[in-house]
């Protein structure tokens, strides 16, 4: 700064502003409770205020938890809760499928982690630890020692699988989403195939779970189509596209499901078989999920830059190919984070098929509570905090997955 | 395609035959997907025409001329009128929902999401909980959470709770104040709506006052003195046309104010507490994404924190919050269908209990659908129009 167009006498620059983040982690306590609670006397009146109702709250939570919550009815319906109608002899397939998860999602990160960056243990652990907090609670509930016992050989196998992912050969490495799709291959044949249960009798979490999978799976790739479609250079296939997108996105997901359960069959031939109420509710969930994957898709397929797909033409690439091995690629990637969002919202969606009395996890917590013995005790409130919890677990775990996705996809842009 | 009607003449003679021309297979491909996803259509429609005749069930919407024989709780909705007088019935109430939802959504959700940029840090985190513990929990959940955890576990009306003497807490749901029209309600109206094009031109005439003076403009201030005043001055002088009573416990009956069934407030709050959760996200998001320069530079040329706050960062921050807010207003419209779970009479319940009843239901859920989607493109209207004005000039 030198001397300013007034002539007035120059001044000495300022210091610059200490930086915000540096400044909190170097105050001392006194100092940092001045500045965060009491820093001004609307600021103290606030403090106290959101303490005592915190303190209230956390209170009441806890007294709720650990003392005046009547937590038998969950203990008893702990399997109900779980797998619904899932015949209990064919538990231990369910079993088998576990540690054929554990293996494929430890086989696959370990794959990842060797091929990629890599992150602290503490990081996955803090990650990992509302899933944690979940088993946990599961298993304290249980009334036998089995599922625990169980359930650390399957971390076991998962961390097994996991170092053994990473002494594959690189090579290997960057085949990680095949280990994925033959993971979710293998549970499926393992559940259903050779004597096992078609998914019409599944129930609880675990058809919350299947229900959640099997649509965002199968509306990729319509969605996707949907997309392309709607960015297409056909006019016809537009309007057509266009038009079920946003007929699909102005209607509540609960007409879909009114359709799949009340009217499906009207639009069947007479003779082909009605199917079961589950299938019917996975067709409304990927009739309507795609709607909003084609939107989300379309969003990334904006993203791309038309030099890509010029320089793709002028290499002499057909349009299947340009779209398939430029665009899609590209596309694809910087919608993921967005794409974990539209499962998150469709796991919680998925409470809605209580309506069609397939047994998922809210029917359950509905039902229970009708049990011989809990009716009439007003149990609804342990009932359903326990499904909230349960759902807000998987919720809470997949958003800050994607948060962090969100973070590490953005390092490599621009 | 602008290349080729550049090209010299003699390509035209080399015109390609049609079936390896790109224009020909262009149109025909075109037309041979339209008319599979025609004949698609088209099957599926003679399929239910079948389907309904072999129940002997009505292909037409005659239905909706039929008697409903649906009792719709709490009104004097009569079971022998038509299925359309029913579901106008239940638009109302979903209407009456999602705007009441909306209002107060939009209002606790900006609140939260300010808190969460609170300075205080008690304040931050106790947002910051809200906002991740209603996040992660199905809407679903909280409103039968609300319904029979606790609507329904309330003491019964012989003890019911009154709060200052304003609001009733019961199993019967909540009683709050309310105004009853008494006297001339239409002219009131009329009168309350030319009041507040007043009050705005108002404050228009001194934001241009303030534009070519210089003097403090405070349209604000002046808009709602004219508001208040002219608001007084209509009530009185139309001869208290509205009578505001307060909910008083009288013998196991409430008389005054308005009563919110449990349904209706249980489904209110459900979608309220849920989907202020993610306003308070959208808030925050976008006070956050208003560069920080523009904080800086409304500093350097003095403006308070209050201007600063009214005249920089909230004009750009509404520009980024407008259309995912309305993306929020679309779904709590489309979650109040949830209401069937709790048996709050909207449109998607009444149309269950048509169905029940022996109605077609393919028509019916069209109808349904119908519905939802005009709401759907109203609210969708609405939010184009709040953002072309918006819209910074110039771009687009």
């Amino acid at each position: 700064m030198t001397a300013g167009p007034t002539g007035t006498a120059t001044l000495e620059p300022l210091p610059p502003p200490e930086a915000d983040t540096g400044a909190a982690a170097r105050l001392g306590p006194r100092r940092w409770v001045r500045e965060n609670l009491f820093s001004s006397p609307l600021d103290s009146v606030l403090t106290v205020i959101f303490g005592l109702l915190l303190a209230y709250v956390v209170y009441r939570g806890l007294r709720f938890a650990l003392v005046s919550g009547r937590w038998e009815i969950i203990r008893v319906n702990l399997t109900n809760f779980a797998i619904g109608r899932f015949p209990r002899e064919q538990v231990p397939r369910l079993w088998a499928a576990i540690f054929v998860a554990a293996a494929g999602i430890g086989l696959g990160s370990g794959m990842a982690a060797s091929a990629g960056p890599t992150s602290r243990p503490v990081d996955t652990l803090r990650r990992l630890a509302p899933l944690a907090v979940l088993i946990v609670v599961l298993l304290s509930l249980a009334r036998t020692p089995t599922p625990a016992l169980l359930t650390l050989c399957g971390v076991a196998v998962l961390v097994g699988a996991h170092f053994l992912g990473r002494r594959l050969p690189a090579r290997l490495a960057r085949r990680v989403h095949w280990v994925y799709l033959g993971t979710v291959l293998a549970i499926f044949v393992v559940l259903t195939q050779f004597g096992g249960v078609a998914w019409n009798a599944w129930g609880g979490l675990l058809l919350t779970l299947f229900l959640a999978v099997a649509g965002i799976a199968l509306s990729f790739p319509i969605g996707v189509l949907l997309a392309l479609g709607r960015r297409s250079s056909f006019p016809a296939v537009r309007v057509v596209c266009v038009g079920y997108i946003e007929l699909i996105r102005g209607v509540p997901l609960i007409t879909l499901l009114f359709m799949a359960g009340f009217a499906l069959g009207f639009f069947l031939p007479v003779g082909v078989p009605r199917p079961g109420l589950v299938t019917r509710a996975l067709v409304a969930f990927v009739a309507f999920t795609a709607a909003y994957v084609a939107e989300i898709v379309r969003g990334g397929l904006q993203g791309v830059s038309s030099g890509q797909v010029e320089a793709a033409q002028a290499i002499g690439l057909s349009p299947v190919k340009t779209t398939r091995l430029i665009v899609l690629p590209q596309a694809l990637r910087n919608v993921i984070p967005a794409l974990v969002g539209q499962f998150i919202s469709l796991f919680k969606d998925t409470s809605l098929v209580a309506f069609l009395a397939v047994l998922e996890i809210l029917s359950v917590a509905q039902l229970v509570t009708q049990q011989d013995d809990f009716r009439g005790q007003s149990l609804q409130a342990e009932a359903l905090v326990f499904v909230s919890f349960v759902y807000w677990t998987f919720c809470y775990a997949m958003s800050r997955a994607s948060q962090r996705l969100e973070r590490r996809l953005a390092v490599g842009e621009r | 395609m602008s290349a080729e009607q550049a090209a010299p003449s003699y390509r035209r003679q080399t015109r390609p035959p049609p079936w390896r021309d790109v224009r020909v297979l262009r149109v025909a491909g075109q037309a041979l997907f339209l008319v599979l996803i025609a004949w698609a259509l088209w099957f599926l429609f003679t399929t239910l025409l079948t389907n309904l005749r072999a129940l002997s069930l009505p292909t037409s919407f005659d239905y909706l001329e039929q008697p409903t024989r649906v009792d719709i709780r709490d009104t004097d909705f009569n079971p022998s009128q038509p299925v359309k007088d029913a579901l106008a019935v239940g638009l109302l109430n979903t209407v009456r929902v999602a705007a009441v939802g909306i209002v107060i959504a939009t209002v606790l959700g900006t609140v939260i999401g300010i808190a969460r940029l609170s300075r205080n840090w008690l304040v931050r985190r106790a947002a910051a909980l809200y906002v991740e513990l209603l996040r992660n929990v199905p809407v679903l959940v909280i409103i039968i959470f609300l319904y029979t955890a606790v609507m329904l576990r309330l003491p019964p009306i012989s003890e019911a709770l009154e709060i200052a003497g304003l609001v009733v807490f019961s199993n019967r749901g909540l009683n709050v104040p309310w105004g009853d029209g008494v006297g001339n309600v239409g002219a009131f109206t009329v009168a309350l709506l030319v009041v507040a094009a007043l009050a705005i031109a108002v404050a228009r005439w001194r934001t241009r006052r303030s534009d070519a003076t210089g003097e403090p403009s405070h349209g604000f201030l002046y808009g709602l003195g004219v508001l208040v005043a002219g608001v007084v001055v209509a009530y009185f002088a139309l001869g208290q046309p509205v009578a505001f009573t307060a909910p008083v416990l009288d013998n196991r009956r409430v008389t005054g104010g308005i009563g919110l069934g449990p349904e209706y407030a249980a489904l209110l709050f459900g979608l309220v507490l849920y989907t202020a959760s993610h306003i308070a996200e959208i808030v925050r998001g976008s006070i956050l994404a208003v560069p920080k320069g523009q904080t800086e530079a409304a500093s350097a040329v003095g403006l308070t924190s209050w201007q600063r706050m009214r005249y920089v960062i909230l004009p750009q921050s509404l520009r980024i919050a407008v259309p995912p807010l309305a993306n929020q207003y679309l779904n709590l419209t489309k979650n109040s269908s949830l209401a069937v779970f709790i048996g709050y009479f909207d449109l998607t319940r009444i149309t269950q209990q048509a169905i029940a009843n022996g109605n077609p239901a393919p028509q019916a859920i069209l109808v349904l659908m119908g519905c939802y989607l005009a709401l759907s493109l109203t609210i969708a209207l609405f939010s184009n129009m709040a953002n072309r004005r918006l819209a910074l000039k110039g771009s687009r």
